[in-house]
């Protein structure tokens, strides 16, 4: 396993002089600096990139934009950075059949703008601005819109993928509807770059709603979050996000409503109506949804949407006896919930995490350390208990990557 | 094993009432939906438990003994099909709803549950299960499952994949592991249970399924609008579809449909050469508005006649029609042959062009009905007799064909199976295929699990996918590939 066999000068011979590097300290990987970056252009490219590197003992690990190389344990090794950035192309917008094929490297923003040429998009909103296609694949992003559009593996129909041996593969197709073979998108969807690199991809679109208003609710305690939730979710109005905002004095329940114009005001009159035994309801023209801001620490708690309230408190609870301090947003009807943690060590952070990873444990879910020092990571283990499965998981990754070229490590158990 | 033993070690295990071996029993079991391909299995057992088929399973892979799932047998491609020397591990006796949790908007149930059931269960409370294939009075969920069934609802609400959340699984080896977060959603870890999820039963057995069921609409409005060609009604459909409404469903029949369904189940649709049935639903306000627009897009495409359904029991006439379009060929032909391809919705009218043109050289006629508006066609081919049947088939193949030259797929709800895996090279490169078995070979590395079905000749595992090449053991004759 040694990169003395892999010479920056091979890599430019596959991609072009200007499109490899050696690599720098930004380039770092949860602390491992690599050796090189390579910007690959083409599929071929790609595939002769993974062939020098596996044949090397190299271990690759695929970027996008970077936006999210924090997720994850540290790698094991990371010697070249297949930077995706290059491959930006929209390879087809078949306009009037509502899918997309793209290069992984498109930035999703661009895309949006110009699908919105014609009143389309991807229906995907993952707040972080300037992500990659591959990478909000790769690490199976998602936003409030989940709720009602499902996430990226409910909207890819089809895949291309390079293996860590070169082997350039694809799956699905670009038509909405379609059960002929495995379906391998759903697979490498949220594989963090741990099976292979994700060369294109393609999706259905959803029209865009040509209206939005959002109605919030001001909420007293936890369980007013939960019951505010619960009745928009369970309501007939359909909301495109029901979003939860627990910062400090800040305790909101924030729906989205999106229709046509004949349609909003019903629907908002509704949500009004559902909201009101809850709290102060105020009502804004488009989307005002809470924001999520960069914090040091980032836990992801996944929870059956029913206990909304009791996430709420036993995260607020377990943070407060450790005097710590937490603020929460989430996908509240879906059962999803983001923690920001300051204040407090290592070992008071990974002590808040073990507490909960225990309640998870026993009521479903999980929590996933999303954003950390390499010190608390190494202590709190990024994803917890990966399930009965996780065995099987091993196997799935030996059988695609046999000699563990692609992002050792990082995944769930160390895959 | 020797096959007295083998039946004394499965009534063991099952009693002797959930184990068949009698020839003439067995009978029944020799083939799914699709009865161009018959083998009678060695056994049958009808387990009732999880820890019934783990032990089957197990006593399976000890063996070496090769094994099918199968629900209720309504599968179109012969994927329940039995392998000779094989077990058929029947699911209908696992029929238990195990948990209605509307909190999360969950239902547990057992594989053998059949889809109906599912909304039954929930419809009081104002829910339902989305998936409705047309086949939902009889499939089963395990099936269903498995096939990743669609329906006529899933243009708006996705398909089966999108509604399993969770599954319990016997593996090939007789291990039992949980796929998916079930209720929690993001379970970290590979997406094992989007995989599973229309694997055709090859990855492993289902032993309990969660899904996620969907709060009823608050209106439906339903509409027939009669063409006079397809091509005009497929204009109707782009028209829909390009306005930014997304429909719960858009069917269309051609004129032969028409006529055999006219004969079987006198729906009283208006004299046409197509029709289209569109439906929407969502909250009122919405629906009302969309649902003028869409009548105002098939006038301006053309259509004849537009009759809106004035209550539940008209619409449910409306949908009879549809619903009963497969079974009610028999009125005009003695035998049809089912295809179920993909094509992107702009490409309809020209392949139905090709589609017609094919059915006049090969002097066979070719009935339509289909999910105008996902693209999944519906081709059946109707013959007369075994003399007819060779030609139909090859019609059929090369109906797939055009499907694939316009940018589509070989299937689109009935899955590959028996029957179409001879063209899953004209789809997907060997390399393509060669990824596919990777995942096959996590699961399943002896292929004891329905063995043979959705890929034409996989290789064994441990070899590394490349330029196809016989495998030595095969060439030697020392081992065979399912
Ligand atoms: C403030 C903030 C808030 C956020 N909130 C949310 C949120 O609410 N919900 C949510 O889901 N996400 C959230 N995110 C995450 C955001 O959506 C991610 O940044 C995005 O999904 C990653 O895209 P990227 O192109 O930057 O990927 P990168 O960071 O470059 O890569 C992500 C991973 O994918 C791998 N990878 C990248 N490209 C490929 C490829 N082509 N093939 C194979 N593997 C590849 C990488 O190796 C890495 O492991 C948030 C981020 C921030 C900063
Ligand atoms: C009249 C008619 C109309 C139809 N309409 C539609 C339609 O609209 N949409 C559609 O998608 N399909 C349709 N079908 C096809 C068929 O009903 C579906 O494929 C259905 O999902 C099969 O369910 P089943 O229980 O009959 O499965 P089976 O036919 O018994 O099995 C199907 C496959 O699933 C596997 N399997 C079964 N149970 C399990 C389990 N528990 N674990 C693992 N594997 C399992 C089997 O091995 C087999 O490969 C129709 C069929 C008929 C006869």
């Amino acid at each position: 396993m040694q990169t003395r066999d892999l010479s920056l000068e091979q890599l430019q011979n596959v991609v072009g002089g200007e499109h490899a590097r050696e690599a720098t300290r930004q380039d770092a990987v949860d602390g491992v600096v690599p050796s090189f970056v390579a910007r690959p252009g083409s599929v071929e490219e790609i595939s002769e990139l993974m062939r020098l590197a596996s044949g090397a003992g190299a271990a690759v690990v695929p970027r996008g934009a970077g936006t999210k190389m924090h997720l994850g344990n540290p790698p094991h090794r990371a010697e070249v950075i297949v930077d995706m950035t290059r491959m930006d192309r929209v390879l087809e917008h078949a306009a009037a059949d509502q899918v997309l094929r793209v290069q992984a490297g498109v930035k999703l923003d661009e895309l949006q703008e110009e699908l919105a040429a014609s009143k389309q998009m991807l229906a995907i909103d993952p707040p972080e601005h300037g992500a990659t296609i591959g990478g909000v694949v790769a690490a199976n992003a998602s936003g409030p819109l989940r709720l009602r559009y499902g996430t990226i593996r409910d909207l890819i129909i089809g895949i291309r993928v390079v293996l860590s041996d070169g082997t350039v593969a694809k799956a699905g197709g670009k038509v909405v509807k379609n059960v002929a073979g495995y379906d391998l998108s759903k697979l490498f969807t949220g594989s963090l770059g741990t099976l292979g690199v994700i060369a294109e991809a393609n999706f259905r679109l959803h029209p865009i709603p040509e209206v939005a208003r959002t109605v919030t609710v001001a909420v007293e305690d936890a369980g007013g979050a939960a019951g505010a939730a619960r009745a928009v979710a369970r309501s007939q109005i359909v909301p495109s996000a029901v979003e939860l905002l627990w910062d400090g004095d800040r305790r909101e329940i924030s729906v989205l409503l999106e229709s046509i114009p004949g349609g909003i005001g019903a629907k908002v009159e509704t949500a009004r109506f559902l909201l009101r035994p809850f709290g102060e309801v105020r009502e804004e023209e488009g989307r005002v949804l809470p924001e999520m801001e960069p914090a040091e620490v980032e836990l992801k708690v996944n929870a059956p949407p029913a206990e909304l309230s009791g996430v709420i408190e036993s995260v607020t609870g377990a943070a407060e006896r450790r005097g710590l301090w937490v603020s929460l947003r989430g996908h509240a009807a879906s059962g999803v919930t983001f923690a920001a943690v300051s204040g407090g060590g290592e070992e008071d952070i990974s002590d808040l995490i073990a507490e909960l990873r225990e309640i998870r444990s026993r009521r479903g879910g999980s929590v996933v350390l999303t954003r950390a020092t390499v010190g608390l990571k190494r202590r709190a283990e990024v994803w917890g208990y990966a399930g009965d499965a996780f065995e099987l998981m091993r196997r799935v990754k030996e059988k695609f990557d046999p000699p563990g070229t692609m992002s050792p490590g990082r995944f769930v158990g160390g895959i | 094993m020797e096959r007295s033993r083998l039946i004394r070690t499965m009534e063991s295990i099952l009693g002797p009432e959930g184990v068949i071996h009698e020839r003439e029993q067995l009978r029944t079991y020799e083939c799914d939906g699709l009865m161009n391909y018959r083998v009678i299995p060695d056994l049958v057992v009808l387990p009732e438990s999880a820890e019934q088929v783990q032990k089957v399973v197990r006593v399976c892979h000890e063996e070496g003994i090769p094994f099918v799932a199968r629900g209720s047998g309504t599968g179109l491609s012969g994927g329940a099909l039995p392998v000779e020397k094989g077990i058929l591990i029947v699911l209908s006796r696992m029929r238990r709803i195990l948990e209605v949790d509307l909190e999360n908007e969950r239902v547990v149930v057992e594989p053998g549950v059949i889809n109906l059931w599912v909304t039954q269960a929930v419809s009081d409370e104002g829910y339902f299960y989305a998936p409705d294939p047309s086949s939902q009075l009889v499939s089963s969920i395990g099936g269903n499952c498995s096939e990743n069934s669609g329906g006529v609802h899933c243009l708006k609400y996705g398909f089966t994949t999108n509604h399993v959340t969770g599954a319990e699984v016997v593996l090939p080896d007789g291990e039992m592991v949980h796929l998916g977060g079930g209720k929690a959603p993001d379970e970290p870890g590979y997406d094992l249970l989007g995989a599973f999820v229309g694997s055709e039963g090859t990855l492993g057995i289902a032993t309990k399924i969660t899904l996620r069921v969907v709060r009823q609409p608050e209106a439906i409005r339903t509409l027939i609008a009669a063409f006079e060609d397809t091509e005009k009604a497929g204009g109707a459909v782009s028209g829909i579809i390009g306005s930014g409404c997304v429909p719960a469903g858009i069917e269309m029949m051609d004129s032969l449909c028409l006529e055999a369904v006219e004969a079987a189940v006198h729906p009283n649709y208006p004299e046409c050469g197509a029709l289209l049935l569109v439906e929407l639903d969502g909250p009122e306000a919405e629906v009302e508005s969309q649902f003028e627009q869409v009548k105002r897009i098939c006038e301006e495409n053309g259509s004849s006649e537009i009759r809106v359904a004035r209550d539940d029991e008209e619409r449910a006439l409306f949908w009879k029609g549809r619903k009963a379009a497969f079974a009610a060929m028999g009125r005009i032909s003695n035998d049809y042959y089912v295809q179920d391809g993909v094509i992107p919705r702009t490409e309809l009218p020209e392949v139905l062009k090709k589609i017609s043109d094919l059915s006049s050289e090969y002097g066979l006629r070719v009935a339509n009905v289909f999910h105008a508006g996902d693209g999944n066609l519906h081709p059946l081919v109707l013959y007369d007799g075994e003399e007819q049947a060779g030609r139909a088939e090859e019609l059929a193949g090369e109906i797939i064909r055009v499907c694939l030259e316009h940018g589509g797929s070989l299937s689109g709800e009935h899955g590959i199976g028996e029957d179409k895996k001879k063209y899953m090279p004209e789809m997907f490169t060997a390399e393509d295929l060669d990824v596919m078995q990777l995942l096959r070979c996590a699961f399943d590395p002896h292929h004891l699990c329905n063995p043979g079905k959705v890929f034409p000749t996989p290789r064994l595992c441990g070899e590394r996918p490349g330029p196809f090449r016989m495998h030595p053991l095969q060439e030697a004759g020392l081992a065979e590939m399912f």
